[in-house]
This record gives C-alpha cells, sequence and structure tokens, in this order.
C-alpha cells in the first residue's frame, strides 16, 4: 500500500545520505487501483508539500499521464479528480525503490516497504 | 509478568500469536480507542479541516482505524512484521512502512501535519531489536531529530507512553528538546493507579504561542465508556452494509487494469482468478 502521496514525501534515511536521496525509484512495480474518497480540500491542502516534478514522473513511469508538466494555477476539477488519482487509488504491491544516491534497495512487499537499514546505513 | 518491553524485541514479543491475542483482545481494544482519541484532542488540530498524520509504531491498526473513521488520511510506521500484517487483513487505509523508528526517518521536511504515537517509546527505552541497533539514548535522538523535521511548522506531536520512572521521562524530555520540540509531558488522572496515563505533548514552532494543555483529574469518565460503545454499533452497522468502500470489486480492477495497458503501462499484472481478492500478508 505505497501510494505516491507517501512515496512524494519519502527520501533514503541512510547514513551520510542527505543529497540527491529523492525521490526513490521504483522498480518491477506492481500496481492495485483501489477508489478511495474523493476529498477536494485534502488536495489543495496537501498541494504545496508536493514535489510537482518527482510525481510526474513517477506517476507516468508508473503509466499514468494525466497529469500536466506544470502545476496549473487553475485548480479545475477534472486536475484534481487526477490528482486525487495519482496521489490515492494507485497502490504498489509488490517491487521495490532504489535511492539514486546511495543505491540503497527498500523492498516491496504485499504494498509494504522494507524500511529497515544496515548496520553500517544507521545515522 | 513484567513489562513486554523487558521480555523481548518488540518485533519477537509482537509475533503472530501475541499480534493477534492483543488485536481481538476487546478491553484492550477500547484503551487503545481511548488513548487514541485523547491524544487527538491532545492534537488539537483546527476542526473539519483534513490533514495528513503519521502514526508511529501503528502495530495492528488499533489507532489507525480511528484515524480512518476521523476522516484522516495516514503513514504508519511498525517494527513487527506480524502486527503489521494484522493491519493488512483489518484493510486500514493508511500507508504501512515496516521501519524501526529508532533508525530515524526519512521524510521530507514539512511532511506530516501531526503525529500520534500510542504505547510505544517505551520500547526505545528498554529492549534492542534483532535488527542492527544503537544506545537508547542515540536511538531516542535520531527518532526525536527525524520526527521533528518531518512534522509542519508549526504542528504537534503527541505520544502516550509507559515510563518505568521518573528519569526515563527525564531522558525523554530531554532529548526531545533538543531535537527542536517545545512542550512537555501531560498526565492524565494522576491520582488513580489504573486510569493515570502519561503523553507526551510535543510542538513545533509557534514561537512559545501553543498552549500547554491541562491533564484531566479526578476518575475516569465513563464518557470515554460511551464514545467506544457508540463506535462499535458503528462497525457493527458497517459490517452488516457488507464491504467496506475502498475494496474494489474485481470488474473494476479489470477494468483500470485494461485503462492501465492501453496507456502503455508494463507490468501490469495478469488477470487470473486471485484478482480483486483480498491477500494475505508474508514476509
Ligand atoms: C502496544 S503496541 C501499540 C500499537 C498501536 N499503536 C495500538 O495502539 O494498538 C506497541 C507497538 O510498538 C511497536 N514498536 C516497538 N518498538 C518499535 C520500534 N523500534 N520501531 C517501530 N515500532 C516499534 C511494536 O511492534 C508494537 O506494534
Ligand atoms: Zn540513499
Amino acid at each position: 500500500m505505497v501510494r505516491l502521496i507517501t512515496h512524494n514525501l519519502l527520501a533514503c534515511h541512510a547514513k551520510d545520505c542527505n543529497t540527491n536521496n529523492f525521490p526513490l525509484a521504483f522498480k518491477d512495480a506492481q500496481l492495485e487501483i483501489r477508489e478511495a474518497e474523493f476529498n477536494p480540500e485534502f488536495l489543495k491542502g496537501f498541494l504545496p508539500k508536493i514535489e510537482w516534478t518527482a510525481l510526474v514522473d513517477t506517476a507516468r513511469q508508473l503509466g499514468d499521464t494525466s497529469l500536466p508538466l506544470e502545476q496549473p494555477e487553475m485548480l479545475d476539477d477534472e486536475f484534481l479528480k487526477n490528482l486525487h488519482h495519482v496521489l490515492l487509488e494507485i497502490h504498489v504491491e509488490e517491487g521495490s525503490m532504489t535511492c539514486p544516491n546511495c543505491g540503497h534497495v527498500y523492498p516491496i512487499s504485499n504494498g509494504i516497504p522494507n524500511m529497515l537499514l544496515a548496520e553500517h546505513e544507521i545515522g | 509478568m513484567s513489562r513486554p518491553e523487558l521480555q523481548a524485541p518488540p518485533e519477537i514479543y509482537y509475533g503472530d500469536t501475541e499480534a493477534k491475542k492483543y488485536t481481538q483482545n476487546t478491553r484492550n481494544q477500547q484503551i487503545q480507542a481511548d488513548m487514541t482519541y485523547r491524544a487527538l484532542e491532545l492534537l488539537a488540530l483546527p476542526p473539519d479541516q483534513p490533514a495528513y498524520i503519521l502514526d508511529i509504531g501503528c502495530g495492528s491498526g488499533l489507532s489507525g482505524e480511528i484515524l480512518d473513521e476521523e476522516g484522516y488520511i495516514w503513514a504508519g510506521v511498525d517494527i513487527a512484521p506480524s502486527m503489521l500484517e494484522i493491519a493488512l487483513e483489518r484493510e486500514v487505509e493508511g500507508d504501512l512502512f515496516l521501519q524501526d523508528i529508532g533508525q530515524g526517518f526519512g521524510f521530507r521536511p514539512g511532511s506530516f501535519d501531526a503525529a500520534i504515537s500510542i504505547s510505544v517509546i517505551q520500547w526505545l527505552l528498554n529492549a534492542e531489536t534483532s535488527h542492527p541497533t544503537s544506545s537508547p539514548p542515540h536511538r531516542l535522538q535520531r527518532f526525536f531529530t527525524t520526527l521533528h523535521s518531518a512534522l509542519r511548522n508549526p504542528s504537534r506531536a503527541v505520544l502516550q507512553f509507559y515510563p518505568s520512572s521518573d528519569d526515563q521521562i527525564q531522558l525523554i524530555t530531554t532529548i526531545a528538546q533538543k531535537a527542536g520540540f517545545g512542550g512537555g509531558i501531560v498526565v492524565d488522572y494522576p491520582n488513580s493507579k489504573k486510569a493515570k496515563k502519561v503523553f507526551l505533548c510535543l510542538f513545533v514552532g509557534g514561537g512559545g504561542a501553543q498552549q500547554m494543555p491541562q491533564g484531566l483529574e479526578g476518575e475516569e469518565e465513563d464518557d470515554s465508556k460511551a464514545r467506544f460503545e457508540r463506535r462499535r454499533e458503528r462497525e457493527k452497522a458497517k459490517a452488516k452494509h457488507g464491504k467496506r468502500k475502498n475494496i474494489k470489486d474485481r470488474d473494476w480492477i479489470l477494468k483500470k487494469k485494461e485503462l492501465y495497458r492501453k496507456r502503455g503501462k508494463e507490468g501490469v499484472p495478469k488477470d487470473s482468478k486471485y484478482t480483486g481478492r483480498k491477500r494475505k500478508a508474508v514476509f
């Protein structure tokens, strides 16, 4: 149940991995789509936290091209519905996430990423 | 029996058997629910405003189910695979992570509007884990520093825990302050042996304008019991109405997969007789 809402907030937390450690790259992602309740107020409040480019790129890698490259200024209903789908309805169930900086691989099993670090990676 | 955190590492203590027992025990459900409601009260989030919350040590989702009901979006982390497996079975809506909070978080600055933790951080003081680890003060420092940065400014984190001495409270609050948090300890029912509860109520930012909440006095109110009963009634009603809304039927999933294939997505799972079935977790 890693959704892109959480993936977009997640950087690598291995020791001394502080730059270029976001976004984690999905590999062999298996998706499940589950409908969630549409909450435009939540989405509007959440927008400022989003790293837009990372979200659009990741969504495209997972096969969803509904989001524009530039974050629009007008938040019409169609845009919010697409954003809702990308953030909250696409679940990555299997696969892994790789840190672009240190290369640490976080495996995902049954929708749960394993974030445990090895001894030498603990900060 | 000595306290759980003195008996074994958390992911061992909360193995399959204990995780099941813990989650099914109605008395325990009530206690955890009460403390979750109280933690939400202490968070004092603006009413009717959606929020993204971190549930630290979310376990099998007893606290997360209440976040779902209250309409919050959340993510939860826990070190015990067996507890997370039950959370999956119970179909909580939050994103779950297998994570040792003593190793710190990697969330980007300002990710969460609030954090709660119910009956967890005493584990950071007492037990080692079977994963690589370091000393308790170092683990606490890593935990509080990365939590502080993961929270929005201004915001709060409310952590209910079971300290076994005043020294422990002292150690925890000192490290939290060093990590940048304001706030402190709130004790509910300090004179009741049974009902006494300790909440670490932490503030991010706010320039000292955040008011320290008051602990509850006297005897435990019957109020909370009533609240819990009402909730169980709602649960029952929900169960009667069949599937929860987020569980998609097979047709719907097939339709979505088709759409994904059309969009040129690789690796869309093949349709099988398992499509749309509830999954069982295997770690
Ligand atoms: C008493 S349970 C509480 C679970 C849940 N918050 C609730 O209210 O039901 C304590 C939980 O803390 C988790 N825990 C203990 N140490 C931990 C650690 N270092 N990192 C993450 N979770 C931990 C345990 O696995 C267990 O699920
Ligand atoms: Zn890294």
